[in-house]
């Protein structure tokens, strides 16, 4: 049993299946990332993780209590970064912070102690006077955060939390969230950002359509579809007149060309190069450079949904703009 | 301790960031007052002020509680600020009372502005302040809690602006404010009875001038079911329209 043990969730809005019946555990310590596009569900399963939403049916259970039947007694020990950066603009950040910590009952020198030391964490001391709505995007995201662990939770869900901020502040906010496992918090994050996935979640979860179609390590996730052995090579002039004698005579293996100086050499097996170079140099075609292609997250994401990584990209960016 | 904590500061936060902004004030004062200054000069001296005072206070709790709650509730549901305040661990029936108190308490001191003008004109040792007193905090409840019912409905600040005054003026006429219920068409009159502010008023009528339709206790008890309803209504509302 995990920290998070959620089994057969459902959520449906009249006929519209907004999650449907899904099922993972999230052990104490791991990032587990919910990886999906837009309207896959992920936000709508952190809504009922935390109370903002009812499940149609299902159990989910947050550090041994049931969180349908006592809300409030996970919501003490859970802290929760929406997608949207949703503080009080009228108020500073020192002040939003000490609210936020209010709400758990934290007392006034605690949580001044508390907020002052996040400001620092997060570099924002200086900005700690100034009201919200003068921030950054990427202040505004990292006081989120802050607001979200005031009350040192042992639980963190973090939705979509780099997604419309620069890259820098990405980077920090990517950085702070490995710093929040390192101090032993369990961290459930959803994200359409494949690369932020594979780099600091310890499992993951695809999620279309409200159904999990793949879940496991990224190492396990790329063992999980049928692996390809790609070699690109580098050549001093296009092979597309010699592409299909190219395919008859090395075994087991197709020839794309994706550029008119280049070609990709695919198969199930291992590729081996001297039979090919022979033949290339035969030719009169000169290679100046052969590389592994391995294969990455995005193309398991793309082999596993059939959602093309692109979209999500155009996604990001749109969420960007 | 862990909820009088997060309860005080909700309230704290409302009062500084709302209910102490310019607009409030030009809302839940200038509004009763113009409306005072407007009722004396058409009567011409035709009416007392005591007679006018108990409705001007109705008046000044209704607009002073309803001013700013059902828009800033509406505002920080729109923000999603509010989504802080329901998924802390605090039950929805304290975070309600945490939510309405600020108005309460701004409908309260906003009663007692006509009361102050009116000390400089009449004397006002007749009246029963007991009674007066809770009749306002009465009117206070009800309204904050009709803001609040209203704040649920809308999805949009404009929407609760327009809700709200679809409630607040017509409850000017309809619930012996300035017009006597009895002065009232026969057709309107049962509407009268279904709204909480027109036993408010029948209170403050009876504790001021002596002239009211029902007893103070009757009134009294009228109101204490008008709150218990519209908590209740509210805190359903609440947990169905936003924890769908």
């Amino acid at each position: 049993m995990g920290i998070v043990d959620v089994a057969n969730l459902k959520k449906s809005y009249g006929e519209i299946v907004a999650v449907d019946d899904i099922s993972f555990s999230i052990e104490k310590g791991e990032i587990f990332g919910f990886l999906g596009p837009n309207g896959a569900g992920k936000t709508s399963t952190i809504n009922m993780m935390i109370g903002l939403s009812r499940p149609t049916s299902g159990q989910i259970i947050i550090d041994g209590i049931d969180a349908i039947k006592n809300i409030k007694k996970v919501q003490r020990i859970i802290g929760i970064v929406p997608d949207e950066n949703n503080l009080y603009d009228e108020m500073n950040g020192f002040d939003n912070l000490c609210f936020c910590a209010s709400l758990y009952g934290i007392s006034i020198k605690e949580r001044e102690k508390r907020a002052m030391e996040l400001l620092e964490q997060f570099n924002l001391t200086k900005a700690g006077k100034r009201p919200f709505k003068t921030y950054s995007k990427g202040m505004k995201r990292k006081l989120t955060i802050a607001a979200g662990i005031i009350h040192n939770p042992k639980i963190l869900f973090l939705d979509e939390p780099t997604t419309g901020i620069d890259i820098e502040s990405a980077r920090q906010i990517r950085e702070l969230i490995l710093d929040l496992k390192k101090q032993g918090k369990t961290i459930f994050i959803t994200t359409h950002y494949i690369e932020e996935a594979e780099r600091i979640c310890d499992r993951i979860a695809f999620i279309v359509n409200g159904k999990i179609v793949k879940i496991g390590t990224v190492t396990e996730l790329m063992e999980s579809v049928e692996r390809e052995h790609k070699i690109r090579l580098q050549l001093d002039r296009s092979i597309k007149d010699i592409k299909e004698e190219l395919e008859n005579n090395i075994k087991n293996c197709r020839v794309e060309i994706p550029e008119e100086n280049s070609c990709l050499v695919i198969s199930k097996e291992r590729i081996a190069l001297s039979p090919i170079l022979q033949l290339l140099d035969s030719k009169g075609i000169s290679v100046y450079e052969a590389k592994e292609i391995k294969p990455s997250l995005e193309d398991v994401f793309v082999k596993v949904t059939g959602i093309e990584a692109s979209k999500l990209k155009k996604e990001k960016e749109k969420v960007g703009k | 301790m862990q909820t009088l904590i997060a309860f005080w500061n909700i309230l704290r936060k409302d009062i500084e960031n709302y209910y102490l902004k310019p607009p409030n004030i030009s809302w839940g004062i200038i509004f009763p007052l113009s409306w005072t200054l407007m009722q004396l000069i058409r009567s011409q001296g035709d009416i007392g002020i005591e007679e006018l005072l108990s409705g001007l206070m109705a008046m000044s709790v209704l607009f002073g509680t309803t001013s700013m709650l059902a828009v800033t509730i509406t505002f920080e549901r729109r923000s999603r600020s509010f989504d802080r305040l329901l998924i802390a661990p605090i039950s929805i029936s304290t975070l309600v009372i945490a939510k309405i108190l600020g108005a309460i308490l701004f409908g309260i001191l906003n009663a007692f502005v006509p009361v102050i003008f009116a000390a400089f004109f009449i004397n006002l040792s007749g009246i029963n302040w007991g009674i007066t007193l809770a009749a306002v905090i009465l009117i206070a409840i009800t309204s904050a809690l009709l803001g609040l019912l209203i704040a649920v409905s809308a999805k949009e600040v404009f929407e609760a602006q327009t809700f709200s005054n679809f409630f607040r003026f017509p409850m000017l006429f309809l619930c012996g404010l300035f017009i006597p219920i009895d002065k009232l068409p026969v057709i309107l009159k049962p509407i009268s009875f279904c709204l909480p502010l027109t036993y408010g008023t029948d209170i403050l009528n009876g504790a001021i001038t002596g002239n009211s339709i029902f007893n103070a206790i009757f009134n009294i008890s009228v109101m204490l079911v008008f709150t218990t309803l519209l908590f209740y209504l509210c805190l359903r509302n609440i947990k169905t329209k936003w924890i769908l």
